[in-house]
């Protein structure tokens, strides 16, 4: 391998966590500000012009404030949980294709970090680590809301994996690969999988949303009963890796699900521009990022919309609606391929 | 795609892996670095509302998540079975080979999640899925006043200006 080739991908790699810190550090003032616009209200506008300094002054809060660990907590695995948590949030996004190959001096690009061939299997399995995170943190506080917060989390999001998983199911049986570019390459121009995987989207949304414990699904750490959760016991900066590792999973996310179902860097009429190959692929990115940050904005505006479910509805929703659904969904996509098939 | 080309890319998620564990220590350095540190037995005792903590929170707790657990354990492995039939059935080129492909792995595909569907009904009619439900209670006052006063009471409709500022 030659130096060139490693400077590239540790460059791709650094831009890249850049940009994921810096889409998370704005996306908790975009939450404040969303939060602002629905209850008619201002929103944070001191720091800086419209408060875009906000994100700043509470990263620089998180580091002046005192860590407490408290006396009864087992302290290797109190430090251990925000970390594991924010780690698996990083690394989740290194499959995703941001884009086109670029050419620059003759070299070609991928942006993305890694095209791994079981790509989405990958992002499944770091995501179900994500759990690890608060489960240890919420056991080693030895606080009785920060382990109740645990076990709901823990619970919660196994439930939903199974729903999850198999919705992926129904949509690998269309693409027939599980490698992330090809998946994106398969829907160029108008053909996105969300036109094939309706029910199938609105599952995985589903189950994303429970993965990430946003509202409705913000049971492990619902304030109005535990406090704070899990993360009851946390302050300083572990208590800035846990927030920030909520908000990376929701690009994450927000980046998955456009991938799978929203075409990726995909956007009609692309290849009928006559624009060169290395405008189209950043174009091409610009776009990406414009849906993901549509379902960024989807994920607020459903926090503010939807009451939080109580615990054995949010069981139920899991256990006796996804998964007969997503199995139906599967009978169903399998029906009517070969339906296609013998017939048309 | 061979076997090396995947090493390497598997090295490219190390890559960020190694970024991920370096922003997490530094982070907790600069926050040692940075933080005060007067720690006070009060500061250090276990949050619960302001109360005495009670004793230590490594307790047992409701055995229904572990049955939860054990039933996704169960689920996620015939899972895990799925996923390679999924990339190979309806793909174009078995399919030319032979045309009961298709009808055969969809029908061998419907025995598997049958079965995954028999144990979901078993666990479902067993009553593993329950939750317990709050039992909401209507507090009961004795007071000389009768209930239908209240009930008027609610009904009575009360006509808010709109457009008024507040």
């Amino acid at each position: 391998m030659e130096l060139a080739f490693i400077i590239e991908k540790f460059a791709l790699v650094i831009l890249i966590f850049v940009v994921t810190l810096v889409i998370a550090m704005y996306s908790t003032l975009a939450e404040r500000k969303v939060a602002g616009f629905m209850q008619d209200r201002y929103g944070p506008d001191r720091a800086g012009p419209f408060g875009m300094l906000q994100p700043l002054c509470d990263g620089g809060k998180f580091f002046f404030k005192e860590e407490i660990i408290p006396a009864g907590a087992h302290k290797a695995l109190f430090i251990l949980g925000p970390t594991i948590a924010i780690i698996t949030a990083c690394i989740s996004s290194a499959v995703i294709p941001w884009g086109r190959d670029l050419t620059i001096a003759g070299r070609v690009v991928p942006l993305q970090v890694a095209d791994i061939n079981v790509g989405i299997l990958y992002v499944f399995g770091v995501v179900a680590l994500g759990v690890y995170g608060i489960m240890l943190g919420g056991w080693a506080s030895n606080n009785k809301f920060s382990l109740m917060g645990a076990v709901r989390a823990a619970s919660q999001s196994i439930s939903y994996e199974i729903a999850m998983g198999l919705s992926i199911i129904a949509m690998l049986m269309v693409t027939q690969t599980l490698s992330l570019r090809e998946i994106v390459e398969q829907q160029a121009g108008f053909n996105w999988n969300i036109w094939v995987q309706p029910l199938g989207f609105l599952i995985f949304c589903t189950c994303a949303f429970a993965e990430c414990n946003r509202v409705p699904f913000d049971l492990p750490e619902c304030e109005t009963e535990l406090i704070g959760g899990y993360h009851t016991e946390y302050s300083s900066m572990k208590l800035g890796l846990y927030m920030f590792s909520e908000y990376i999973n929701m690009f994450v996310s927000s980046a998955v699900m456009v991938t799978l179902y929203f075409g990726g860097y995909n956007f009609p009429f692309i290849d009928s521009l006559g624009l060169s190959p290395n405008l189209l692929a950043i174009l091409g990115m610009v776009i990406f990022f414009l849906k993901i940050f549509a379902f960024i904005f989807f994920f607020m505006w459903i926090r503010w919309t939807l009451p939080r479910f109580r615990y054995d509805q949010l069981m139920n929703l899991g256990w006796k609606m996804l998964i007969p659904l997503s199995i139906a969904n599967i009978v169903l996509t399998g029906v009517i391929t070969i339906v296609k098939d013998t017939f048309f | 795609m061979d076997d090396v080309a995947q090493t390497t890319e598997f090295g490219k998620v190390l890559l960020i892996g190694i970024c991920g564990t370096l922003l997490v220590l530094f982070t907790l350095w600069l926050g040692k670095l940075i933080a005060p540190a007067k720690p006070s037995k009060e500061k250090l005792s276990t949050y619960e509302c302001g109360e005495e903590p009670q004793g230590t929170a490594w307790i047992q707790f409701n055995a229904r998540f572990y049955l939860i657990a054990l039933v996704f354990l169960l689920f996620d492995v015939e899972m895990v079975f799925i996923f390679p039939w999924a990339t190979v059935f309806g793909q174009p080129s078995l399919l030319a080979m032979d045309n009961r492909w298709g009808v055969f792995t969809l029908l061998e595909m419907f025995t598997f999640i049958g079965i995954l569907l028999i144990g979901l009904v078993y666990v479902w009619k067993n009553g593993d899925l329950e939750w317990i439900k709050p039992k909401p209670q209507k507090p009961t006052v004795s007071v000389n006043i009768p209930a239908s006063a209240y009930d008027k009471l609610n009904k009575e409709v009360h006509i808010v200006k709109s457009g008024g500022v507040l």
